[in-house]
């Protein structure tokens, strides 16, 4: 039977994992600094887990509360800027995405990561109203993982061209690109029509083509450029250069076998 | 109107004779002070810009995809490409977040040597900044006076790891080698004359009329505004806010080294330029510093940690199991613990960060990479409207965004 192979993450993976391997987890602390326990007090209930990991305050809220939690940060917390909004793609385990969100507070010095778990086809709610940096990150978002902004005032895909298919970030688009991806320029230039006449795009740079005189000539067979040689061609006989009289053909190493 | 056909594809949706009488004009992909890959589409009333729009993604890599797709040494050289002015800071970031993931700590040399690489990067990355800077607004000379500059920092990179723009000269755990015989004299010699240098791009600059003229009072932001946008680096603190990383969330030897962070509260683009200048500075102190650090440190360069940094050589030729250990980890990576990391530091840039969430395999489940340029492109859409097409130049340049590092 040929072997399976999972088609909702097709990611780089271990080829050998030992079966007795437990990967040890980064230690989630308990919240002990003042600074961030004024934060999980002020914003109450909507916390539905916090720990500190790695002198970062994160937060597990629920995807409608985004916006609320995010003002509250911002009007009472004092974190003014958002330094960061991006998503991970879990669809293939849990069929939602994490979303996070990293805050930085200036005057304490001190990060929050505000994260919230979104089921697949669901939209959040924007926070540029809060944060212009938000326009920017949002559609990257959109763009990588197709995680739709509410009331986002220009919601456009940023780093690929409009009319691609496909969000690359996720974690079933393949790192090569997929179908259309290898046919983009050539559908939109010349039409699908044209496949055929232009063929797949070459990515072995070392790639041969037998019968391409342009760009190729064998030894002991050169033909004059751009010859057509589908039928054969006829062999030339090496001319050695006179000076050195080195017929290499002659000797215990044979250019002929070694081509 | 456009005429399309199957060779002229209908691209863009551009008029430029339109009703309003406005024109839509495009600055970029290839202007030549786009920085690189800016398409910027402009609004036009006369030479009065009334909307900008910043099209980015000429030169998206997927850097985030292929981190997905490699091992976490496998992906070091590659994050060379993202802020490329500066890779030594994008090496150091990335290697940063790495250990903070799995608690390493770097040998104190290591240390030395890799802060002493990231401030040389600081002075390249500026002087570069100011020769495109100058040259976009207008002063030829400048440009070919910083080159010259950074070809001797440039110099000392290649000196110490061979490469002069994509360095890989930082490896998760530590630095690969040594400072070179003579290295740490050479740059003495780089460092005393490079104070006299700034002073004539100074003196060519600062009080000069035209460049006076054209940098103050343009790209003028609030100090609300570069909070909200994100800012970060040089941008917030030429909007007269205190904040660098280095200062305020310390990371290598920042927190033992003596060194100054100049604010400006001009807020426009001379501000943000005289700011440029003194870092310079700054990096020279910080680099004196650390030249006496460097002979009192001991000799090791990688931190000890078999399970995830491979062994020196001595003990892989020598013992079994560091070859065992070796081995796993050239072919298969290191597997670092299941959990989630955020790390900034303070690139030339600004805030330059990577999160990392790990599900204790040898590929990252998820890495992103937080560069500042991308948010400084972003805020060009505000901070454009209302300017004049002279200036677009200016603060495009002002904001000192790279493109590798935007588009990623």
């Amino acid at each position: 039977m040929r072997k399976y192979t999972p088609k909702d993450n097709v990611q780089g993976k271990a080829y050998y994992t030992d079966r007795f391997w437990v990967a040890p987890r980064v230690p989630r602390q308990v919240v002990e600094d003042e600074h961030f326990k004024a934060v999980v007090e002020a914003l109450g209930e909507r916390v539905k887990e916090a720990y500190v990991e790695i002198n970062n305050l994160v937060l597990h809220i629920d995807a409608t509360q985004n916006y609320a939690v995010l003002e509250t940060l911002k009007d009472t917390c004092g974190y003014k800027v958002c330094s960061e909004i991006s998503a991970v793609d879990y669809l293939a385990k849990e069929g939602e995405f994490e979303i996070f969100y990293q805050m930085l507070n200036l005057d304490k010095a001190k990060r929050v990561r505000v994260v919230c778990r979104l089921k697949k086809g669901l939209a959040i709610e924007s926070v540029v109203p809060l944060f212009k940096s938000a326009n920017f990150a949002e559609r990257e978002m959109y763009d990588m993982f197709g995680i739709k902004a509410n009331n986002h005032p220009f919601l456009k895909r940023i780093l690929m061209p409009d009319d691609w298919e496909g969000h690359p970030l996720l974690k079933t688009y393949p790192l090569q690109g997929d179908e259309f991806a290898s046919w983009y320029e050539v559908d939109k230039i010349f039409g699908k029509a044209y496949r055929d006449i232009i063929g797949p795009e070459n990515r072995d740079p070392a790639r041969i083509e037998r019968y391409d005189t342009k760009r190729f000539s064998r030894v002991g067979y050169e033909v004059s450029f751009d010859t057509d040689i589908s039928g054969g061609e006829t062999k030339t006989e090496i001319e050695y250069s006179s000076t050195f009289l080195t017929d290499y053909n002659t000797g215990t190493k044979q250019l002929d076998k070694r081509k | 109107m456009q005429v399309t056909n199957k060779l002229t594809p209908f691209f863009e949706n551009l008029n430029f004779e339109r009703d309003d009488n406005m024109m839509v004009i495009n600055f970029g992909p290839q202007h030549p002070s786009a920085h690189g890959q800016l398409r910027l589409v402009l609004e036009l009333d006369g030479e009065l810009v009334t909307k900008a729009y910043p099209d980015i993604g000429y030169l998206h890599r997927g850097i985030e995809k292929m981190a997905e797709n490699m091992t976490y040494n496998e992906f070091l050289p590659t994050t060379d490409r993202l802020d490329y002015i500066a890779s030594t800071s994008n090496n150091y970031a990335y290697a940063l977040a790495v250990e903070k993931l799995i608690g390493l700590e770097v040998p104190r040399r290591a240390q030395v040597i890799r802060t002493m690489l990231l401030e040389l990067n600081r002075i390249i990355s500026h002087l570069f900044f100011l020769a495109t800077h100058a040259l976009d607004v207008g002063a030829m000379s400048i440009f070919l006076y910083a080159f010259r500059e950074r070809e001797f920092a440039m110099d000392l990179m290649e000196d110490y790891c061979g490469a002069r723009l994509t360095h890989s000269a930082v490896r998760i755990g530590g630095v690969p080698l040594d400072l070179p015989d003579g290295w740490l004299e050479n740059l003495t010699i780089y460092l005393d004359k490079l104070p006299q240098n700034i002073k004539m791009y100074e003196d060519l600059l600062t009080e000069n009329r035209i460049w006076k003229m054209r940098l103050e009072d343009v790209g003028t932001l609030s100090p609300e505004d570069a909070m909200s946008w994100g800012c970060s680096g040089v941008m917030l603190r030429g909007s007269g806010i205190p904040y660098d990383i280095r200062k305020e969330e310390p990371y290598e030897l920042y927190s033992e080294l003596d060194f100054d962070i100049p604010i400006s509260q001009s807020c426009d683009s001379l501000g943000r330029y005289k700011l440029y200048m003194e870092e310079m500075r700054q990096s020279k102190r910080i680099l004196e510093q650390l030249i006496k650090m460097y002979p009192q440190t001991e000799q090791k360069l990688m931190a000890h940690a078999p399970q995830y940094i491979s062994a020196p050589k001595e003990e892989i030729m020598t013992q079994n199991y560091a070859l065992m250990q070796h081995f796993v980890l050239v072919t298969q990576g290191m597997r670092p613990p299941k959990g989630e990391v955020y790390v900034p530091t303070e690139s030339p840039k600004g805030e330059l960060g990577f999160y990392i969430k790990s599900e204790g395999e040898p590929y990252a489940y998820r890495l992103k990479c937080r560069a500042p340029s991308f948010y400084h492109t972003g805020l060009l859409q505000e901070i454009l409207v209302g300017t004049y097409i002279a200036d677009v130049v200016t603060i495009i340049g002002s904001t000192n965004i790279v493109f590798g590092e935007v588009d990623r």
